[in-house]
């Protein structure tokens, strides 16, 4: 079951992509997910699945990986892109007609391109935490945070708190994993019986999680302050960030992808 | 109930860059009543094999034969309820499983989820509670008051209450002071005989593999390299190295006793074994032997 997921799993590479300064990367995805706005018609989303596609093959990660991360999200898509194709605001020829639900070309169209946004947002944002270590990404955004230490924001304690979080998921899977066996051994059933059933049998998996989570939670405050912890204020790093010729260059070709899809939408 | 391994192969998260084989083509068994020691080094496969011993994990192929019941990779994950109840696991630091409000509760759970009434499952509790040497005024306290210890038997009353034929005992003995240690080992023997169980153990203390084991499985990268008696697997020390093991406290003062010259007809494993095979060789050499390797 922990198998499958596939959020937050950093696959170690080689690829141009992987060497990329992570705040480069971070913005350049949110950016990329603010450009697919501009695409409407079916030259510019072809421009960007191929930009997408190209992305993916230089980084070397396998295609199922992708696949895998549209999986879960399915039916949420599926969803959206019914209720755009039966509700939206039609145009076009009308294919079908009923009380309030009308299939008309330009719904089907709509429908199409919602599609399209979700799998190109899903790829790339999956392309963002495949290739870049989960502390790496928490630095970026300590560092993009930054101007709002003006605002007095606690951005070093996010930091912090992030960290930690990321740190702690692959310990506290380990852990589930464990106590879920231990149930199991003792006659729990996961995930078998009616709803009631199997909520009751998280109890004895959530109680044991907690208690540990706790325990663990402790240990650490007392390691750090052991060994001197006092806040992030004037903190030197170990891993130090730095924005390479190829960060500017790929920022430039994300440029030239934009100036591209207003050239050719309609 | 014996246990049988026919060409176990497992392979964690198969398919995935992830992909690591854990077993290789295991072979073995273990006979009904026995106690058996697994030993072999950290990352040697051991936890992994004893996962297979009540199908908490399938083999990536061939079969695992548990009582009646076999194990192949197709084997279907529902109705594997009476199979757990006939082999009970006590997990590493198994007092992290404790969750119910009182140690009565908890220890009730695993009979109660085979389908044991409360009020038996109830009745069970306290008399486990006594084999594992509590008092019954514990029962109605929360578990989580306990000190490590008693957390710890409260956890292994709690598998014992399934009433097992087969114990398995994954380094029950870590974290514990060294009289608790003691105290649990002698329990488990105990209880062994009591109640008529095969023990299987998992451990890091050669002294335990001595002085309580029938029968030996040595692991090392994913594959069995030995199995036999404790005797048989003691008796070469160089090799134990190799697999990166140790020997029993006694049998590595022997090892000493013979580098200055003394022999031994068989390799002393046991504290009282050392002692008589020492006095046995008194009366022939008198005291004059000993002094002679003093020199």
């Amino acid at each position: 079951m922990m198998n499958k997921l596939i959020f937050g799993r950093y696959i170690p590479g080689d690829s141009v992509i992987h060497h990329m300064d992570p705040r480069a990367k971070l913005l350049l995805s949110f950016y990329f997910i603010g450009i697919i706005f501009i695409a409407n018609n079916w030259m510019t989303y072809l421009l960007l699945f191929a930009f997408t596609f190209l992305a993916i093959t230089m980084s070397g990660v396998k295609w199922s990986f992708f696949i895998n991360g549209v999986k879960p999200l399915i039916w949420l898509i599926l969803f959206t892109v019914v209720l755009q194709v039966l509700f939206s605001a039609s145009g076009g020829p009308v294919y079908w007609h009923w009380g309030i639900i009308t299939i008309s070309r330009l719904g089907l169209i709509n429908g199409a391109y919602i599609f399209c946004r979700f799998v190109l947002i899903i790829f790339m944002s999956t392309l963002l935490t495949l290739t870049t270590p989960p502390l790496e990404l928490s630095d970026a955004i300590e560092y993009i945070l930054m101007p709002l230490k003006a605002v007095h924001f606690p951005v070093y304690e996010v930091a912090l708190m992030l960290s930690i979080a990321l740190r702690f998921v692959p310990t506290l899977m380990d852990e589930t994993e464990k106590i879920m066996n231990a149930q199991r051994a003792r006659g729990v059933d996961f995930g078998a019986g009616n709803i009631f059933q199997q909520m009751r049998a998280v109890v004895p998996l959530l109680i044991p999680l907690f208690v540990s989570s706790f325990n663990r939670a402790e240990d650490l405050a007392t390691a750090m302050e052991a060994r001197g912890y006092q806040g992030g204020e004037g903190r030197s790093k170990f891993r130090i960030l730095k924005w390479h010729a190829r960060d500017s260059w790929v920022t430039v070709i994300f440029a030239a992808l934009t100036v591209a899809l207003i050239f050719l939408r309609a | 109930m014996a246990i049988t391994f026919k060409q176990v192969d497992f392979t964690y998260q198969p398919g995935t860059p992830f992909e690591t084989k854990a077993l290789t083509d295991i072979n073995v068994t273990i006979p009904d009543g026995s106690y058996t020691a697994l030993i072999g080094h950290t990352g040697s496969g051991k936890s992994t094999l004893l996962q297979h011993l009540n199908a908490l994990l399938k083999p990536t192929s061939g079969t695992v034969t548990i009582g009646e019941r076999v194990i192949t990779p197709a084997t279907n994950n529902k109705d594997l309820k009476k199979l757990r109840q006939h082999v009970g696991i006590v997990f590493q630091f198994p007092e992290s499983q404790l969750f119910e409000e009182t140690v009565e509760k908890d220890i009730a759970f695993g009979p109660q989820n085979f389908g044991v009434s409360e009020a038996d499952a109830l009745k069970t509790a306290a008399e486990m509670l006594d084999l594992v040497g509590l008092n019954q005024d514990l029962l109605k306290r929360s578990p989580f008051d306990l000190s490590g210890g008693q957390m710890r038997r409260v956890a292994i009353a709690g598998v014992l209450a399934m009433k097992p034929q087969v114990l398995v005992l994954d380094e029950p003995t870590a974290g514990l002071d060294p009289q608790g240690r003691l105290d649990m080992m002698e329990m488990f023997a105990r209880l062994r005989h009591e109640q008529h169980l095969t023990v299987v153990l998992v451990t890091h203390q050669m002294d335990d593999v001595a002085n309580y084991a029938d029968n030996v499985i040595v692991m090392d990268g994913g594959r069995i390299v030995k199995t036999g008696t404790p005797r048989e697997i003691f008796k070469e020390p160089q090799w134990l190295v190799e697999h990166q093991l140790g020997l029993p406290k006694t049998t590595a003062f022997a090892q000493q006793l013979i580098a200055r010259g003394w022999q031994f007809d068989r390799m002393p494993l046991t504290e009282d074994e050392l002692a008589e095979d020492l006095i046995a060789q008194l009366p022939t050499t008198a005291f004059g032997g000993a002094t002679t390797h003093d020199e």
